[in-house]
């Protein structure tokens, strides 16, 4: 088959390599009609998240058939058409059983890595370095699911693969971090750092929610254009002097009552960072997280969906406490969303193929790394289609 | 006699594996069990813990059958039954070595604590224990490993202590995750044997 192999910073390629097989007798195969690539992709392709390897099959967000299933699958069966999230969950264990998919005890085969950098190890996810399982992923013709009855969700109405391919990873994403803003329906304001697809989906989610205003904040146009198609009030960073005092002026003084981080461990803004990471003295660039820090209202919430991966430094700390304020993030708990959210798109709530801006073959999946990532060509999101 | 607080404690009050162990053992009141198997200061005794949701018989039943724990050690190890209570170990080590020994159970008490050490012509002593208790909640069980061995000197301690990994703890630590993946979900995680892209670019 086909596949998105990682051979080295800014360096896809696409390879011939043989198709996976049932290594578990819980697993199957799925057959992948459509695959996208995550902007938390991009920390892959650049370089920030270790334990990659040269050959490693990259891609978390994908969908098809079911052309295979182990001994021991009960539910799956061969023809099904799912959809699977991005964090391989058991089901069985004590955070599983709570609801907390992300935290799942039992598979990553290389937690004792994580646990030595993290204290423990939470799930393992597709095409996401060895730290976090080493499971190959989905940019590729086909790709093994393990516990194919816990996590691939069947799609059993006939809404094309585009309505229904995020559901594997940036609306759940984007939905749980405006879920975790405690959003007041009538009343909540909400500022989303980052209008990439996770930005987009948080400030959708909002609004269902019942958020009175989201305000959206990145510097891209196209990408504020399509943050305020989706009914966000907007402010470019590089058009306004202060970030805060333009919250301020948009809140009546008392700053957003969520903030989200959606931008994650490369943000841009500060040449200190820059320099820290590059010189790997400093893993993440946190600089949109300070200023979220900063800009919440007393006692509000921080929702960080974006991710980081290790340490950070200058963080006001003393701003979070002394506003008594909330922080929650992490990997998304997938299956808790998969279902209400499936649900969303039937009723014709939303339709997450808003964020699309590209439809390559798979086999182009190296040129659509580079445009993404240098966000050209107006860029937002890329879907591959892995039968070309 | 090292004066830890772990073996004082042991001195004044012998551990049940020593009280209730078969005769060959059990004379040597008032000493440790590291003492035993491990002599002198030069020991390492690794414990590690993991809490699973399943009933303490389903996971004692597991241990009682030593072979079963072949399974769960990731470093290729046989062990063979060879009585209700002796067992025999075997790994491969570089240059064509193997490193064997024979296991007997000193303690057994069903659903609560299983222990064995090696026999005393044992290349490397060793000793384990393992412990069942139930976790706070109705949440299944606590599990307590604790391994005590003796690292040769020379090539095969250079060699031991490789396969113990830079952490001595991380293939005791290891095993038990597995454990608690094949009893909670009837499997352990693995890619081996997945698609992978050749490490040289292609033409």
């Amino acid at each position: 088959m086909k596949a998105a192999c990682w051979m080295g910073k800014k360096h896809m390629e696409v390879q011939r390599v043989p198709d996976p097989r049932i290594l578990n007798p819980r697993d199957c195969i799925v057959r992948v009609t459509a695959t996208a690539i995550c902007g938390s992709d991009l920390h892959l392709y650049d370089g920030y998240i270790p334990t990659m390897e040269k050959g490693d099959i990259l891609g978390h967000e994908f969908m098809g058939e079911v052309v295979e299933v182990g001994s021991e699958v009960k539910k799956r069966k061969v023809g099904d058409r799912v959809v699977v999230p991005f964090t391989i969950s058991c089901g069985s264990c004590w955070h599983c059983a709570r609801q907390q998919w992300s935290c799942c005890d039992n598979t990553n085969p290389n937690a004792g890595l994580l646990e030595a950098l993290n204290g423990y190890s939470g799930a393992a996810l597709y095409g996401y370095s060895h730290l976090y399982g080493g499971y190959a992923g989905g940019q590729a013709q086909y790709v093994r699911v393990p516990f194919a009855d816990i996590g691939p969700i069947k799609i059993e109405s006939d809404l094309p693969d585009e309505k229904v391919l995020f559901l594997s990873d940036i609306f759940p994403t984007g939905y749980m971090a405006a879920e975790n803003c405690d959003i007041e329906p009538g009343r909540s304001v909400v500022a989303v750092w980052g209008c990439g697809p996770v930005g987009q989906f948080a400030i959708r989610s909002a609004l269902l929610l019942g958020a009175s205003k989201v305000i959206a904040i990145d510097n891209v146009p196209e990408r504020l254009r399509m943050a305020e198609a989706g009914g966000a009030v907007t402010i470019n960073h590089d058009e306004v002097d202060d970030v805060l005092e333009r919250l301020k002026a948009l809140t009546g003084g008392r700053g957003p009552d969520a903030a989200i981080d959606a931008v994650g461990m490369e943000a841009h803004g500060s040449a200190y960072d820059q320099v820290k990471q590059t010189l790997r003295l400093e893993n993440d660039r946190p600089y949109a997280l300070r200023q979220a820090m900063r800009a919440v209202r007393k006692g509000g919430v921080l929702s960080v969906p974006g991710v980081y991966s290790g340490f950070i430094d200058k963080v006001p700390f003393g701003a979070v406490f002394g506003k008594g304020v909330t922080i929650k993030q992490g990997q998304t708990h997938m299956h808790r969303y998969l279902r209400p959210l499936l649900e969303l798109v039937e009723d014709g709530k939303i339709d997450p193929s808003f964020v699309i801006t590209h439809r390559v073959p798979l086999s182009h999946a190296p040129q659509a790394y580079a445009m993404f990532a240098e966000k050209r060509d107006g860029c937002i999101k890329v879907v591959l289609d892995p039968s070309v | 006699m090292p004066t830890t607080p772990a073996s004082r404690r042991s001195s004044r009050r012998p551990s049940p594996e020593v009280e209730d162990a078969p005769t060959k053992v059990s004379a040597r009141k008032h000493v440790s069990p590291s003492r035993i198997v491990v002599k002198g200061d030069r020991g390492v005794k690794i414990t590690r813990a993991v809490t699973i949701r399943r009933p303490a018989e389903a996971l004692y039943a597991f241990w009682r059958d030593l072979p079963n724990l072949a399974q769960i050690v990731k470093h290729p190890v046989e062990i063979t039954r060879v009585s209700e209570l002796a067992s025999h170990w075997a790994v491969s080590a570089p240059g064509d070595r193997r490193v064997e020994w024979d296991a007997v159970v000193i303690n057994d008490e069903p659903g609560r604590l299983l222990a064995w050490r090696s026999r005393e012509d044992a290349e490397v002593p060793n000793a384990g224990t393992v412990r069942f208790s139930a976790a706070p909640g109705d949440e299944g069980t606590e599990v307590v490993v604790t391994l005590e061995y003796n690292p040769p000197a020379g090539k095969l301690g250079a060699w031991f202590a490789k396969l113990s990994g830079e952490e001595p703890g991380q293939q005791v630590g290891d095993a038990l995750r597995r454990f608690k993946a094949l009893m909670e979900t009837g499997e352990i995680p693995t890619t081996e044997g997945q698609p992978a892209g050749a490490k040289r670019k292609s033409t």
